[in-house]
């Protein structure tokens, strides 16, 4: 069906790209051979009213994508760095859209209003210093201070430092799942590496089974955290590059072999709570409209969906790169409490391989 | 010989290329031809007409595949074959054709074919010059070129299928065969194919610096060269820093698959064992391929921004505003463009403290970019524009780049790149702003030069126009609700999205986007048609169809070897003395508006900013 319609379409845009022409063709008929295909008075009008309408199209286009598309965008962030990140964007798309209309105005309006007729005497103006000076200067200022902004807010979410008492958490890549481990009782991350990877005996993270530290580690597949503490994740990965991205959390960082990578912060607002913001609650309600007109065709990929955040893979790893996520549970500390203690540590599943 | 034809210029006799005829096959005319106007041609059909053909083509299976995930369809049957079982796209051909579409349009398109069509043309053109510098190693470059992109196109074609690692192909994963089947023979042909393509790159580069300096006619000094050799010949030199550093990540990169070094890998587990690498980085890597990366994007850019200033200022029948301004502009970016390379590595890894320094200089570029989208601007401000289809293409980069250009202050921002980095905010971000603006200053220059290229003939403007408009629509139609699309926070590279609820209800917007590319990608075939038939049947216009000053517009209407049949023209003044009046209000030359830059300065009139 959807091969018809595209055909279809392509057949329309055909048809009225020929006509356009014809009506092109039609619109000049008394000229001079040899410039016949050199723009004359009537096409400079004709150009020149298609960029005014084409001016007005770009605005529209913002308007109509404002209007319907913003509902995509993500709910307020759910980590403590996350509220200057989403004000600093805020701040930057006004100043980007206020010199979009702008210079898009300009630029469209000069092709309409100056569009060429015979006898029209274009002006030589060649320079201007003043001019160019104040053009200058304007960015300088304007980006000067975006860069001290976003450079303190950057210095600030890319300390990782082990003040306020910090969870440990090891996010672990591989083709194509994630895996955490936290640092257990004692909070520390026993030492690692790939080369003590042993299948047999399920240490499939590579500890390192002499390290005391390691023995209380806890290793799932759902990473849960407590909410208003500060965790410090520590990033790994035993295969190619992948990227733990947050985006709720508005945190990212590239997994890599061979080396650990950090990052850090403070979620602030719990999953339940998340679940009840009403923009959430109209998100998870749109989608499950969609997808309750699946499960009505039939199709899979159709269960209502509970909103939760997510850790995806965002660096190109391979064949399932698409599907590389998991689970992340903010909650309280007394529900983390009570999670983490139902665990497994890695020393008991050492002991119940042998 | 021509080295010394600026000295000689009035001195017929030592003028040894313009009036000797040599005996011309089939093969030396057309094929191993070392004339400049003939390889310009060759690089014009083999780099934008067949594999912008193939990478336009596949952007559009990928985007019918984002935007109806799994569903069959005759064409990937068709065009996929065993890769599309029963007409359904499989995950790691996805893979492959987002890193064979980015690499042909990157490289392929948009640095040979447009870079190696216009830099060949114009350079000797306008600078007044019988060829390049060494014609032989001109050919060179393009054979090596063409072999290049043979080896890329046959990689198409193997068992296990061709590269899948991205068009940046980050080792590890372009490293290890056992990553992905893309990994094997298709990324060793990938990495053959890319050294011999960066070996053709810098003969051309620097036989175009070459000529630049050295075989300017008389008179034409650095400050009269007309914007688009100043940005030629300044690509050349950012192509000719960067692009050996490519190399050598290649060459690593060639080792560490075959030879068992570990520059780029170390502890590695996969498929159940451990591999022997120890004490590499991918890191290393990224630093070494965003050398090059980031600069490439205004090897791509600058030529397209030279082209758009010759073309505006000719067609607004005004002279360039701030000539002095956008040169510094050209070398400005140039410079800053080989240190930001950091700001696609802010979560690499790297120290945040690398990544400081990378946010101030990246951010450091807005400013010659402002500079040089303010100084169009001012240019159209009351001119007597001829809306010809080289102006609108001109018209609708300035206002691409613009709008992909401000992005790039949210991307460069070290701190807001960490939610939207690799998402489709960076796929819409860099589409508009290199892709769509280097591809509109590419066809405004085939459109602006194709009577030159071809003996007088000229392209339909009709067609022209509406290939214009219906390509400027559609690019915005795809790229602008791109950008909500990655503030969704959708990461780009995904086969499809339907393993996230999250992402549900974005599909009508990939439908909306998935259309607007296929009517974008028809328009092209206009512009295919058009250029093929003006080639047989296009009507000859007037020796100087935009009355330009330039010198191209001097030489023979048909090609011969020398380019100028007398002596070669010397120069009197810059190429920018559009609607000049003296002090009465009359043109320079009454009756005309435009001063050709052979015309010798009148009694009393001044010669502006030089």
């Amino acid at each position: 069906m959807t091969v018809v319609l595209t055909l279809a379409v392509l057949a329309l845009v055909a048809i009225a790209i020929w006509q356009m022409t014809k009506i092109f063709e039609l619109s000049q008929l008394k000229t001079d051979k040899s410039r016949a295909q050199i723009a004359n008075d009537n096409d400079n009008k004709n150009n020149g009213y298609m960029l005014f309408a084409f001016m007005v199209f770009t605005y529209l286009i913002t308007i109509f994508s404002f209007w319907k598309y913003s509902k995509f965008l993500l709910p307020d962030a759910a980590s403590a760095h996350g509220a200057d990140y989403d004000y600093l964007m805020l701040v930057s798309f006004i100043i980007i859209f206020i010199v979009q209309f702008i210079t898009q105005f300009l630029l469209h309006y000069f092709g309409y209003k100056y569009s060429g007729k015979k006898g029209q005497k274009a002006l030589f103006y060649s320079d201007n210093d003043r001019l160019e000076f104040i053009w200058t200067i304007i960015p300088v200022i304007v980006l000067a201070g975006l860069i001290l902004w976003g450079l303190y807010a950057w210095t600030n979410i890319m300390d990782v430092n082990d003040e306020d008492d910090p969870l440990i958490v090891e996010l672990y890549a591989q083709q194509f799942k994630w895996t955490a481990r936290y640092g257990g009782t004692d909070n520390v991350l026993g030492g690692a590496n790939v080369r003590m990877i042993d299948i047999d005996k399920a240490n499939v993270l590579g500890l390192d089974e002499s390290d005391t530290y390691s023995l209380d580690d806890v290793i799932v597949t759902e990473l849960h955290l407590p909410v208003g503490r500060k965790v410090n994740f520590k990033m790994r990965s035993q295969d190619v590059l992948h990227s733990a991205y947050m985006p709720h959390f508005r945190a990212q960082m590239n997994c890599v072999p061979g080396m650990t990578t950090e990052f850090s912060f403070t979620p602030i607002t719990t999953t339940s709570e998340m679940r009840m913001d009403p923009y959430v609650v109209d998100k998870v309600k749109r989608t499950n409209k969609i997808r309750a007109g699946r499960a009505a065709k039939g199709e899979d990929n159709s269960d209502p969906w509970e909103y939760d955040y997510i850790l995806l893979c965002n660096k190109i790893c391979g064949k399932s790169h698409y599907n590389m996520q998991m689970k992340i549970i903010v909650e309280t500390q007394e529900e983390y409490d009570a999670w983490i203690k139902t665990q497994q540590t890695f020393g008991q599943t050492m002991a119940s391989v042998q | 010989m021509s080295a010394t034809a600026n000295v000689q210029v009035d001195d017929h006799a030592n003028d040894d290329h313009g009036h000797h005829h040599h005996k011309e096959t089939f093969v030396t005319k057309y094929i191993f031809s070392t004339d400049h106007k003939m390889i310009a041609k060759q690089y014009l059909i083999t780099g934008v007409l067949v594999m912008g053909f193939i990478g336009i083509a596949m952007s559009l299976l990928m985007r019918m595949q984002i935007a109806w995930p799994g569903e069959a369809f005759l064409v990937f049957d068709t065009f996929l074959g065993k890769w599309a079982p029963d007409g359904i796209m499989d995950a790691d051909i996805y893979l492959a054709l987002v890193t064979m579409h980015g690499t042909i349009m990157v490289f392929f398109v948009l640095t040979a074919g447009l870079s190696g069509t216009f830099s060949n043309l114009l350079i000797p053109l306008q600078i007044g010059a019988r060829d390049m510098a060494s014609g032989f190693l001109n050919m060179l470059s393009f054979w090596m070129f063409f072999v290049s992109c043979v080896i890329m196109i046959i990689s198409l074609f193997v068992e296990a299928g061709p590269a899948a690692a991205g068009w940046t192909i980050y080792p590890p994963l372009s490293a290890l065969p056992m990553a992905q089947p893309g990994s094997g023979m298709g990324m060793t042909l990938w990495l053959v194919s890319m050294a011999i393509f960066i070996a053709s790159s810098l003969l051309g580069s620097l036989n175009y610096i070459v000529t630049v300096i050295n075989l300017r006619t008389k008179g034409m000094s650095m400050t009269r060269l007309p914007l688009t050799i100043w940005a030629f010949f300044v690509t050349a030199i950012i192509g000719v820093i960067s692009f050996p550093v490519l190399l050598s990540a290649a060459l690593l990169l060639i080792m560490d698959r075959s030879f068992g070094t570990s520059f780029f890998l170390s502890d590695i587990f996969i498929q159940g064992e451990v591999l022997h690498y120890q004490g590499g980085s991918p890191v290393l890597y990224e630093h070494l391929f965003w050398f090059l990366g980031h600069p490439e994007v205004y090897i791509v850019l600058l030529p397209a921004l030279g082209i758009t200033s010759e073309v505006m200022s000719t067609n607004a029948r005004k002279p360039i505003f701030g000539y002095r301004a956008m040169v510094a502009s050209i070398l400005a970016i140039a410079f800053l463009s080989t240190i930001v390379w950091g700001h696609h590595m802010f979560i690499s890894g790297m120290n945040p403290f690398l990544g400081s320094v990378f946010t101030f200089t990246t951010l450091l570029i807005a400013i010659p970019s402002a500079v040089k989208a303010f100084n169009y601007i001012t240019t159209l401000w009351k001119g007597n524009l001829q809306l010809n289809p080289a102006m609108l293409f001109s018209i609708g980069l300035v206002s691409t780049f613009i709008t992909g250009g401000l992005t790039g202050i949210i991307l460069g921002d070290s701190t807001l790149d960490i939610n939207v980095h690799d998402t489709y905010f960076v796929v819409a971000h860099f589409h508009l702003v290199m892709g769509i603006s280097a591809l509109y200053g590419l066809f405004a220059g085939v459109y602006h030069w194709f009577p030159k290229m071809f003996e007088g003939k000229m392209m339909n403007k009709n067609l022209g126009y509406v290939h214009f408009w219906v390509t400027a629509v559609c690019a915005y139609g795809v790229f602008f609700p791109m950008h909500f699309v990655g503030m969704a926070g959708l990461p780009r590279r995904y086969y499809q999205n339907t393993a996230f609820p999250m992402f549900d209800e974005l599909t009508d917007v990939q439908v909306l986007m998935t259309v607007f590319a296929l009517i974008a990608g028809a328009a092209q075939l206009v512009f295919v048609f058009n250029f093929v038939s003006s080639i047989f049947y296009g009507k000859k216009g007037p020796k100087n169809p935009w009355k330009s000053n330039t010198l191209e517009w001097t030489a023979e209407v048909k090609h011969i070897h020398g380019n100028w049949e007398g002596p070669i023209p010397e120069v009197h003044r810059w190429a920018y003395d559009y609607s000049k009046v003296d002090e009465d209000g009359e043109y320079i030359i009454p009756g005309q508006d435009f001063v050709p830059q052979t015309v010798p300065l009148q009694e009393d009139e001044e010669e502006l900013q030089h």
